[in-house]
């Protein structure tokens, strides 16, 4: 049966109502972006500025403090992109890995049964997330690394590593041709650890009986080394910096504002964490650890199976987005001169040029691409975790 | 009749009641909590010693330049806060003129309190007044030009102002446009749907200092000729765009969790689109997000010290620029600025942040 006809024509009225609001949206937009473009081009006629991805291989005549690749001054300004880029990369990860422990250590610490404790945790977080970061970087930045003695006088840790007013030294250790063994002798270890696990999830399955992991594993592991030593000996060495002059020489010397931006940006995103981590945990009913308790589950085993995994679910998409700003706030290296992608390239790079069109809408779109991507990975593992709660049984 | 009465309970065992058994309960319960207790406490000991001696003990309270701060062991300079504090407030705000900036603080102050209380009366009076006077107000007041005021261009405008110039004009401008990109998301209507989407992923996607360059760098290219906003108005354009963005997720988190039985009890009603959204829906998505809401108030409070790295100077930003004033280079001024700004956007935050937990606890009573 067809509809009465007056519903019909409020229908064909609410629909033709819809497509003119949008048609007009449209074009609003797309006048908005024409006007825009044209005043770009104009403004830049004017200004002689040229256009196009040109300067990606002119010369970029200027030196970067930190690089994880070759780089020197007769590098092209698109090699400068790719420093600049590592360099965000290293301090975010680094960052996400410091900022994930200390906030699972902090978040549980805030759930502590110590009153003393919990309370510690708390002025922890109150007072790590209330200040800006921008602030907490220059803290740390101007404040301390800048104030700290010259290389000659350095803050001396053990004999091994040196904190002075030009970074921090620490030793390197310089792997001989007999390394290989020990990289194999990990292999091991590794290996045997997903085996066992494997082996005790099997057991479990089938006959309800708790196998070890960690002790077999780790005797394999021991076994592999005592083999890799009687093969190859020691082929490390440790390259203990020294104080040549004015400055240390040997040893792996890392820049003030690296370690200034890694820890700011720990100690920040880690209190957020650790309330992530703190809601995640109380979001697991009481009846659960009950329930774990009244299986006879010990202490660690009803964390493990079963108050973790529950939590986890909870604490990943929160997790996530914490892990993206973390990596967009380093861009607030650009304050301390750290050479990050927006230091080096948004910044030393668009004065040189002068493209801020392309530069800016280059640099934004890198970042876009960061986030996208660690959503798609964290993403995949939440479903991951999500689906291993779904089809026990 | 003899009447029955209950004996008495009997006094809870000593070991039980009291401040020792709440320590044994608390701190002292397992081996391990005893170690905890005694490392927690050695550490709050030694950082409480570390911070009274830096702060009272081997602090300057007292001094016209750098002279005062350079004992052999010093702590805190406060003379260079003291010296500084009215650079602080209102930048370079000319100094005959402060005055004004100390209007608008005590009329916005006047306008906020009343508003923070659910018990004060006249709530559409006082939301008016905010909306409506104060704004205009304020700009009055800060730029002059009118009314025989001496005009104080915005190149003046310093320290705490700009800071909360900025971050109120952010609340202000990103709560309407967050919700109607929230609305247009949400929208049946592809086009609308599809631009809002993009709009809210790009500006979400990139760090706020991008934005801040391109407001800076790239806003003037977007103009005619001849046309130009002042930096700190391209600033508050950024700030604005960007929070908006996230301002928009939040909303939209309290627009899915209303039911679906709301719509449809407006369609019924014979309410439009936007009748059922203005009186139906969005009076109770925004309640849901209130606690949201000011997290990203607070967010965005932090994100104003931003400003300083295109080239304005918010409190941070002033802090930092009276580091190079040499009469007062010693080797503790930069901490002590440090941890006076720290303090003062701590308190802002702080107040913020309880007022939600506040605001959460009194509207989830009724539920």
């Amino acid at each position: 049966m067809s509809e009465k006809p007056i519903i019909a024509r409020w229908r064909a009225r609410v629909g033709q109502r819809d497509v003119l609001a949008q048609v007009l949206v449209a074009l609003l937009v797309i006048m908005a972006v024409y006007w825009l473009v044209g005043n770009v081009v104009s403004n830049l006629e004017r200004q002689n500025v040229a256009s196009g991805f040109g300067f990606f291989n002119e010369r970029a005549g200027f030196g970067i403090n930190q690089t994880l690749i070759d780089y020197n001054e007769d590098n092209s300004y698109g090699r400068v992109l790719v420093v600049g880029l590592l360099n965000t990369l290293l301090v975010s990860v680094l960052g996400i890995a410091a900022a994930s422990f200390l906030g699972f250590v902090i978040g549980i610490g805030r759930l502590s049964q110590n009153w003393l404790i919990s309370k510690l945790a708390m002025v922890y977080i109150e007072i790590f997330r209330n200040v800006p970061l921008l602030l907490q970087i220059m803290f740390w930045y101007f404040g301390v690394l800048r104030n700290l003695p010259v290389p000659r006088q350095s803050l001396d840790l053990g004999e091994l590593m040196f904190l002075n007013n030009r970074g921090f030294v620490l030793p390197a250790i310089e792997a001989g041709a007999g390394a290989i063994w020990y990289g194999l002798a990990a292999i091991i270890g590794i290996t045997a650890v997903f085996w066992f696990k494997r082996r005790a999830r099997r057991i479990l399955v089938a006959t309800g009986t708790i196998a070890s992991v960690w002790r077999p594993a780790a005797s394999i592991f021991l076994l592999a080394l005592v083999m890799a030593y009687l093969i190859a000996g020691v082929p490390f060495q440790l390259d203990v910096p020294v104080l040549r002059g004015f400055n240390f020489r040997g040893g792996i010397s890392v820049i003030p504002e690296f370690v200034a931006l890694l820890l700011a940006l720990s100690l920040y995103t880690a209190s957020f964490i650790a309330e992530i981590v703190r809601a995640g945990i109380e979001a697991v009913d009481k009846g659960q650890r009950e329930a774990a308790a009244a299986l006879g589950f010990t202490r660690s085993q009803s964390l493990n199976l079963v108050i973790v995994p529950q939590a986890l679910r909870v604490i990943i998409p929160p997790l996530t987005s914490q892990y993206l700003n973390l990596t967009k706030n380093s861009s607030l290296a650009v304050a301390i001169a750290y050479p990050d992608i927006v230091s080096v390239f948004a910044g030393t790079t668009l004065t040189q040029v002068g493209q801020a069109v392309e530069i800016i809408l280059v640099t934004m779109l890198i970042y876009l691409t960061l986030s996208l991507l660690t959503s798609l990975i964290m993403n995949w593992y939440n479903a991951r975790i999500a689906l291993a709660g779904g089809t026990h049984g | 009749m003899a009447e029955w009465t209950p004996t008495p309970p009997r006094p809870a065992p000593a070991s039980s009641v009291g401040f020792s058994a709440w320590a044994r309960r608390n701190l002292f319960a397992t081996p391990g909590d005893v170690a905890f207790t005694v490392l927690g406490a050695a550490f709050i000991i030694w950082l409480g010693n570390v911070i009274i001696d830096w702060a009272f003990i081997n602090a300057s309270f007292a001094g016209d330049d750098r002279t005062a701060c350079l004992k052999p062991v010093q702590g805190a300079c406060w003379p260079f806060i003291d010296a500084k504090l009215g650079q602080f407030i209102y930048g370079r705000y000319p100094e005959a003129e402060t005055w004004r900036v100390n209007l608008v603080f005590l009329f916005g102050a006047v306008g906020l309190v009343p508003m923070l209380v659910p018990a004060a009366p006249f709530k559409s009076f006082n939301i008016a007044f905010l909306l409506g006077f104060y704004p205009v107000f304020t700009f009055v007041m800060l730029t002059g030009g009118l009314f025989g005021l001496a005009e104080v261009e915005t190149t003046d405008w310093g320290g705490l102002l700009v800071t909360l110039v900025v971050a109120v004009t952010g609340i202000a401008a990103s709560l309407p446009l967050g919700i109607m990109l929230a609305l247009g998301r949400r929208s049946k209507l592809p086009i609308i749907r599809y631009f809002c989407i993009g709009f809210i992923e790009v500006f979400r996607g990139v760090p706020l200092i991008t934005v801040l360059f391109m407001a800076s760098v790239m806003l003037p290219l977007f103009l005619p000729d001849g046309v130009n906003f002042d930096k700190l108005m391209r600033c508050l354009i950024g700030v604005a765009l960007f929070s908006s963005a996230y301002m928009a997720e939040v909303v939209r988190g309290g627009l899915q969790a209303i039911p679906k039985g709301q719509y449809e009890a407006g369609a019924a009603l014979g309410l439009g689109y936007w009748k059922t959204t203005r009186l139906i829906i969005l009076p109770q998505a925004l309640k849901l997000v209130i606690p949201g809401i000011v997290n990203t108030f607070i967010g965005l409070f932090k994100d104003t010290t931003l400003v300083l790295i295109v080239g304005l100077f918010d409190l941070l930003g002033i802090v930092q620029f009276h580091f190079t004033d040499a009469s007062w280079a010693t080797p503790e001024t930069h901490i002590t600025g440090y941890v006076f700004a720290g303090a003062v956007f701590w308190v802002f935050c702080f107040a913020m942040s309880r007022y939600s937990i506040f605001m959460e606890n009194r509207l989830s009573t009724g539920r």
